[in-house]
């Protein structure tokens, strides 16, 4: 099994890595070989700092390859700003586009006595079928370091409660994303990347 | 519902851990890796190293010690000690850390906050300060000084106005120990710490003087911390983080169990 591990020079890939290798996949790293995110069997695009960051992806057209990638079923998993890209976009830098596959925006938190960013440990309110969340039992926790978050839709496959609800996990088809760090969140973050590397296809 | 962190402390000197009563005394603790491991499979919510050597004796943070540690370790990991530059961090960042804390080098120049946080985000800084309460100032606490070199050095900064300044060039979090209670094990300085807590919009991490779990109580409570950091408490099987955090769910603290 081999994931594909997108690296836009956003922070530090150490820790995705480590995790994935521990369960076993083998992890190519690429900041713009098209063909082999095209040709990619599992494409994990982590993230963290600022959804700027992601302008990267436009310029070196990984944002294309990543589009084809989708539409062929390759699963797909963003982290934390990773899964804000999949939305149209941030009020973080409005001015930078997301990939727009799920319709909605990602905002920074409401005003509020709480601090921000949203930092640790907090639980997932999961939805029945997700597949990705599969075996996540009320009560877990995962790790979260965020100032910004998606709004819960439809799509959303757990909800996190901090100052308001809001999407700690999307997942529409092949397509999924986490808000918090599956890769510093102990035995249930590798559950979760766990559910990621096993996902099929079941069409 | 966010959990109040508890975050196991590593003192390490040349490759060991160790643990000193203000910052002086240092007994032998152990091995980093396997101190690390084990305060995670008994409930760590996070692992903080900090090298107390690397900067009176201008060495870099022990990388091999950091890799070592980090290599199967799937919580949170910040590592401080020695961070001068940019290219400090991003070696330490390499070798798995998450996030870095940095503090004299922090205080000399401050925009290392800025530099850092631009190449690895604002939540991979942790700026740590060392307070010790100024008797003279005319407010005690909220003017406590600032120290640097482990507690060696005054740093001419004042507790909350440096908070605040850090959290404006872009620190993610603040590691605020109180030099008058660390190592005493006669609880936090919870005045401090709410002092700071309150200045700030940023999570702060309580250190300095954990000895029962009443401190824990009390510094969650009163002092308002968003985490506590302890070395002793979790060192010569005193306790664990499990117990403790057991503890402190019967007490009315939201925390992350079981775990």
């Amino acid at each position: 099994m081999c994931v594909t591990v997108i690296n836009y020079k956003a922070g530090n890939l150490t820790s995705v890595l480590k995790a994935l290798r521990h369960l076993g996949a083998e992890t190519i790293v690429t900041d713009g070989d098209l063909a082999l995110v095209e040709a990619a069997e599992r494409i994990v695009l982590p993230g963290v700092g600022h959804f700027q960051a992601t302008d990267r992806l436009d310029a070196t057209d990984l944002t294309g390859a990543i589009r084809t990638a989708i539409a062929r079923g390759v699963p797909f998993l963003g982290i934390c700003v990773g899964m804000q890209w999949l939305y149209a976009g941030s009020s973080e830098a409005p001015n930078q586009p997301g990939l727009g596959h799920f319709a909605e925006s990602c905002t920074h938190f409401a005003e509020s006595p709480e601090k921000v960013p949203h930092v640790g440990w907090n639980s997932l309110e999961v939805r029945k079928d997700s597949r990705l969340l599969a075996g996540v039992e009320p009560g877990e926790y995962v790790y979260f370091t965020h100032s910004y978050k998606a709004p819960v839709t439809a799509d959303t496959a757990a909800v996190t409660y901090y100052i308001e609800p809001f999407a700690s996990a999307v997942e529409r088809g092949n397509v999924m994303g986490v808000q918090f760090h599956p890769e510093k969140s102990g035995a249930t973050g590798l559950k979760i990347l766990g559910n990621f590397l096993k996902w099929k296809d079941v069409e | 519902m966010i959990t109040k962190r508890i975050i196991a402390c590593l003192d390490v000197h040349d490759g060991r851990v160790v643990k000193g009563v203000q910052f002086v005394d240092l007994i032998d603790a152990g091995d980093p890796a396997t101190q690390a491991a084990r305060h995670t499979r008994e409930g760590a919510d996070e692992i903080v190293l900090l090298d107390i050597t690397a900067t009176h004796e201008g060495r870099q943070t022990l990388l091999d010690t950091v890799r070592r540690t980090a290599r199967e370790l799937f919580v949170p990991f910040c590592v401080g000690g020695g961070i001068r530059t940019a290219d400090d961090a991003a070696q330490v960042f390499e070798a798995g850390a998450d996030k870095v804390s940095v503090n004299s080098a922090a205080l000399k120049n401050p925009k290392l906050i800025d530099a850092i946080g631009r190449s690895f985000g604002a939540q991979a800084v942790v700026v740590a300060i060392d307070a010790r309460r100024d008797p003279d100032a005319a407010d005690p606490v909220r003017d406590a000084q600032v120290y640097v070199q482990g507690g060696r050095k005054l740093a001419g900064r004042r507790v909350v106005e440096w908070a605040r300044e850090a959290e404006q060039r872009g620190a993610g979090e603040i590691l605020l120990t109180s030099m008058n209670s660390d190592g005493m094990r006669t609880g936090f300085d919870c005045e401090l710490t709410a002092v700071v807590s309150e200045a700030v919009g940023i999570p702060v991490i309580a250190s300095g003087g954990a000895g029962t779990v009443e401190h824990f109580v009390d510094v969650f409570g009163r002092g308002k911390a968003d985490a506590a950091l302890a070395a002793s408490i979790f060192h010569f099987g005193v306790s664990s983080a499990r117990s403790l955090k057991e503890e402190l769910a019967k007490a009315g603290v939201s925390v992350r169990l079981p775990c």
